[in-house]
């Protein structure tokens, strides 16, 4: 019965936080968000001690049942050992903990959070790591069925479904996605919950703190006939089944055990020792780190063809946009500064699985990498979405009201004369200044001697935010005759 | 190719739209004759090849099938990334035609991206040159040097694989008195086409109009010089009196050429398809009349109700249009008084949607910034028909239309096509025959939909 309620559990937690990553239409967020808020390392980053502290006490009343039921990789990989436990039955043994291992992996995991280079750390990271393999690997099916839904229900004339773009934004992060995927799938395919016990660093904190769970499974000896089945059932490998002993800093309660054993000697009960001692055994995370910035530019690689013009009817060739390099990074407002982005995110891309407007993408540089950054090459950051900011739960995109979002600016747009189609092609234009959601951009005479002279737009940088929707929208192609120059810290105009 | 696909899409909802509305309004009507073709009633086998209504025309004594064929819209598709002419299509659209008696055809050297003239030449090379009539046009718009324009005029002739014209058009005049006069009088092209038709290179030397009554009237009175032989006019139902933009009502350009004994030939008799998809009240009071006739059928037997009109021009793209114009006509049935002031009174309803007068004729494109103008002005057409548009954010149905509105949006126009990249130049401007200001109304759609975007009060 236990196991039937982890395993509900687990199944519908699992499917929830998946479906976060889906659901480019943003509504499920504001019901179910919140699965993704709870994640350990994520708000142990927003320093959201209220999670941190229920994640704490959950665990010392229940022991590891976050990595049964709320981690999404760790339900992966159930379903990795399930799948594997059809084939062979019973495979399991106990084998001892591997303990310098597991703190040498955590110690690794602080240090490199702490020094400043944190894709290490990002990479091990358990939720972040699913919400990449989702966002990079199931969204694009999900996209791509959805829009066979969208191309049907065009065609009678419905408007229940609508097409999404489906696309790779960086493929650095992609094969983070696959790699992870393959790696942790094997281990679980072979072992169990390997990953969870050897490397995870949320599964050995917490592994340290279920050392003194009020509630763990215990071995009734009196009632026990030494099968060994129970041992042979933990996809853990922590019982010790000659011993009658668990490890329960591995032990991920998933109620396996109890459901094995025949005789009934496996039982989810009260501590019998009750030597209480409260632990300390927090992971500490110096949130003041590093202060590079990158300064290169984002992804874009797309043919340059020739307008050309035809006879009546046809299309003009559209040049896909190129972002300007180098640049700066851009995060989206909320996020306060690029510092404060890269002191909270862990890159599970849960922000980038989101953005309606394809403004945001992970980063493919090493200073930031996996990381949201924005670039206004397929749409821009739209006035009325706080999509981003709702969704982060790591605390790196704080969360932001739309008249919040309206007075911040993360950077200013700057004119390039020598691209302007003003400049260029010598016609009239102002399509910068017609979509300015701040009003910062006025259109001026290029020649004020001349009065009949075609106007250009200047810039009032008091006023603009850096939404990015001239630099998206002005028709100079590839490279925009305005572009966002992001500010290193935002500022509230 | 894409706005060509969109047009299928709207004519095919047009049709179920028919057998959903005549289904509601009109059941007891139409009944369920089951058959394949199209959802109003009409099989491929009603169709007679034999009963076109024919016209004569005074000048040559030719007899004219009143329906003519439109080369404006021939079906196109997508090779290696440029769009080509479907071939095959055009044959097979043009041989029913012919079996069913139609032998007017028009085309000119700019329409379908210059492709129209050498498709049809090859489709009509396969048929006696006695069975078909060939009219084609001096398009010397961006260039009318006198070279260049006697160039377009001897390419015609050869891409049409032909030795004469049946007739021969000056393409779209009346915008001004100064554009005819550079186009026409100050290269001496008028001169020299008035002696082709001595030659009997032309048979019949007239014009096409857009524009104002004056230019018009300016025009006209070179017939007692030159003697124009016809004159194509956008007449229908709707521009008899309420010609929108700058258009002429039809009533008067009508009236003008009549008094003097010019055939008239037409263009535009469903204007662009404004038409035949038509809002849907409106659609079922046509049909509450008329349960086994197509709503396009109105405007065709309104135009041929006038004993002046040699032939009508119509752009068919499918065999559907086709099939459905030709059994208009065949037998045709001229429409009493009573019937014409139903079909005004249809219009002055009309006038209380207010869409944009866009005639698909893809004149104004391509839009060197990359816009797909008439696949957004027809998308807003097309919410302002079914009710998409939303007057005010407090609508009871405001999410629903903002919805059909926003997702239609993306189907119909490429989102690298759509309103928001317009930047206002103005080059589309002067290409519309209906004189639609083309940027003003972008703007004006992009603004809305920026509302709806931003769920904006209005």
């Amino acid at each position: 019965m236990l196991r039937k309620i982890r395993v509900f559990l687990a199944t519908v937690f699992f499917c929830v936080v998946t479906l976060l990553f889906l659901d480019f239409t943003g509504t499920l967020h504001a019901w179910l968000g919140w699965t993704a808020k709870i994640q350990f390392l994520p708000a142990l980053l927003a320093l959201n001690f209220g999670v941190v502290a229920f994640l704490v006490a959950l665990t010392l009343v229940f022991g590891r049942i976050y990595c049964s039921v709320i981690c999404p990789l760790g339900v992966m990989q159930d379903i990795f050992s399930w799948a594997a436990s059809k084939r062979k039955k019973n495979r399991f043994n106990y084998s001892p903990a591997k303990s310098w291992l597991r703190y040498g992996v955590l110690i690794v995991f602080i240090v490199t959070l702490v020094m400043g280079f944190d894709v290490v750390a990002h990479i091990l990271a358990p939720y972040s790591a699913y919400g990449r393999i989702a966002q990079n690997l199931l969204a694009p099916i999900w996209g791509l069925g959805n829009n066979v839904l969208a191309f049907l229900a065009e065609r009678v004339d419905s408007y229940a479904f609508y097409t999404t773009d489906v696309w790779i934004r960086s493929w650095g992060t992609f094969a983070v996605a696959v790699a992870t995927l393959v790696v942790v799938g094997f281990l679980a395919w072979r072992g169990g919950r390997t990953y969870c016990n050897t490397i995870c660093p949320v599964g050995t904190v917490l592994g340290f703190i279920s050392r003194f769970s009020l509630l763990k499974p215990v071995i009734d000896t009196t009632k026990c006939i030494d099968c060994g089945l129970c041992a042979k059932k933990c996809k853990a490998s922590c019982i010790d089944a000659k011993n009658h002993k668990i490890d329960y800093s591995r032990c991920v309660v998933c109620m396996d055990c109890l459901e094995s054993c025949k005789k009934g000697a496996v039982v989810y009960t009260l501590r019998k020792n009750a030597n209480a001692e409260q632990p300390k055994g927090e992971e500490k995370v110096d949130t003041s780190r590093k202060n590079f910035l990158v300064s290169a530019g984002l992804l874009a690689a797309s043919a340059v063809k020739a307008q050309e013009m035809k006879l009546d009817g046809g299309y003009a060739t559209i040049i896909d946009k190129k972002p300007r390099a180098p640049f700066r990074t851009l995060t989206p407002a909320g996020s306060l500064s690029a510092k404060n982005m890269a002191d909270h995110c862990t890159g599970c891309q849960l922000c980038v699985a989101v953005c309606p407007n394809k403004v945001l993408s992970p980063s493919p540089y090493l200073e930031n990498f996996m990381q949201p950054a924005m670039s206004f090459e397929k749409g821009y950051c739209r006035p009325e979405c706080t999509k981003c900011s709702e969704v982060c739960p790591a605390g790196a995109i704080r969360p932001i009201s739309r008249e919040e979002k309206s007075s911040t600016s993360i950077g200013h747009a700057v004119w390039v004369k020598r691209n302007c189609v003003v400049i260029t092609d010598n016609v009239e234009c102002g399509n910068c200044a017609e979509h300015c959601p701040s009003g910062a951009i006025t259109m001026v005479l290029s020649d004020y001697t001349n009065p009949k002279s075609k106007k250009i737009p200047v810039i009032n940088k008091e006023r603009c935010i850096g939404c990015g929707a001239c630099e998206h929208l002005c028709p100079s192609r590839p490279y925009s005759a305005i572009y966002v120059k992001s500010y290193k810290y935002h500022k509230t105009i | 190719m894409k706005a060509e696909h969109k047009n299928n899409i709207d004519r095919r909802e047009f049709i179920k739209r028919i057998g959903a509305g005549s289904l509601l309004t009109v059941a007891a009507f139409t009944g369920c004759k089951s058959n394949k073709s199209v959802g109003d009633g009409m099989a491929e086998e009603d169709i007679p090849t034999d009963k076109m209504e024919y016209r004569t025309n005074p000048n040559t004594n030719d007899k004219v099938s009143i329906l003519g064929y439109g080369c404006m819209r021939w079906p196109t598709k997508e090779e290696e990334g440029k769009t080509i002419i479907d071939q095959d299509r055009v044959n097979s659209l043009v041989d029913y035609a012919i079996e069913h008696g139609v032998n007017f055809f028009d085309t000119s050297p700019v329409y379908v991206q210059g492709l129209s003239e050498k498709a049809t030449g090859i489709a009509l090379k396969r048929h006696p040159r006695d069975k078909f009539f060939i009219s084609t046009k001096m398009s010397n718009f961006s260039n009318a040097s006198r070279e260049n324009s006697i160039m377009m005029y001897e390419s015609s002739m050869k891409n049409l694989q032909v030795d004469y014209f049946d007739y021969y058009l000056l393409h779209n005049i009346g915008g001004s008195v100064e554009d005819f006069n550079r186009r026409f009088i100050d290269n001496g092209i008028l001169d020299f086409l008035v002696e082709e038709r001595k030659k009997g290179k032309i048979r019949n030397l007239g014009w096409s109009f857009h524009g104002s009554a004056d230019v018009f009237d300016h025009i006209l009175a070179y017939h007692e010089k030159v003697h124009w032989d016809f004159v194509l006019i956008q007449m229908n139902y709707s521009d008899w009196r309420n010609a929108r933009g700058r258009n002429v009502n039809a009533e008067y350009l009508y009236g003008e050429l009549e008094k003097r004994g010019i055939p008239v030939l037409i263009m535009e008799p469903l204007l662009g398809g404004r038409l035949s998809n038509v809002p849907a009240h409106i659609e079922a009071r046509l049909k509450m009349q008329e349960p086994d006739r197509s709503v396009a059928s109105w405007s065709f037997r309104f135009n041929g109700s006038y004993p002046g009109v040699l032939c009508m021009l119509s752009g068919m793209v499918y065999d559907e249009h086709l099939q459905d114009n030709i059994k208009t006509f065949s037998p045709f049935v001229p429409l009493n008084d009573e019937e014409k002031e139903f079909l005004f009174e249809t219009a002055d309803l009309m006038l209380n949607y207010p869409t944009i007068p866009c005639n698909d004729c893809k004149y104004c494109m391509p839009c060197p910034y990359g816009l797909d103008i008439p696949a957004i002005l027809l998308h807003y057409n097309k919410c302002i028909n079914e009710g998409n548009i939303a007057k005010s954010s407090q609508d009871d149905n405001y999410r629903k239309t903002r919805r059909a509105f926003l997702i239609g949006y993306d189907r119909a126009v490429e989102k690298q096509r759509q309103a928001a990249y317009c930047v206002g130049c103005g080059q589309c401007n002067k290409h519309c025959p209906q004189r639609i200001n083309i940027p003003r109304e972008i703007r004006r759609i992009d603004q809305y939909i920026e509302k709806l975007k931003q769920g904006l009060d209005f």
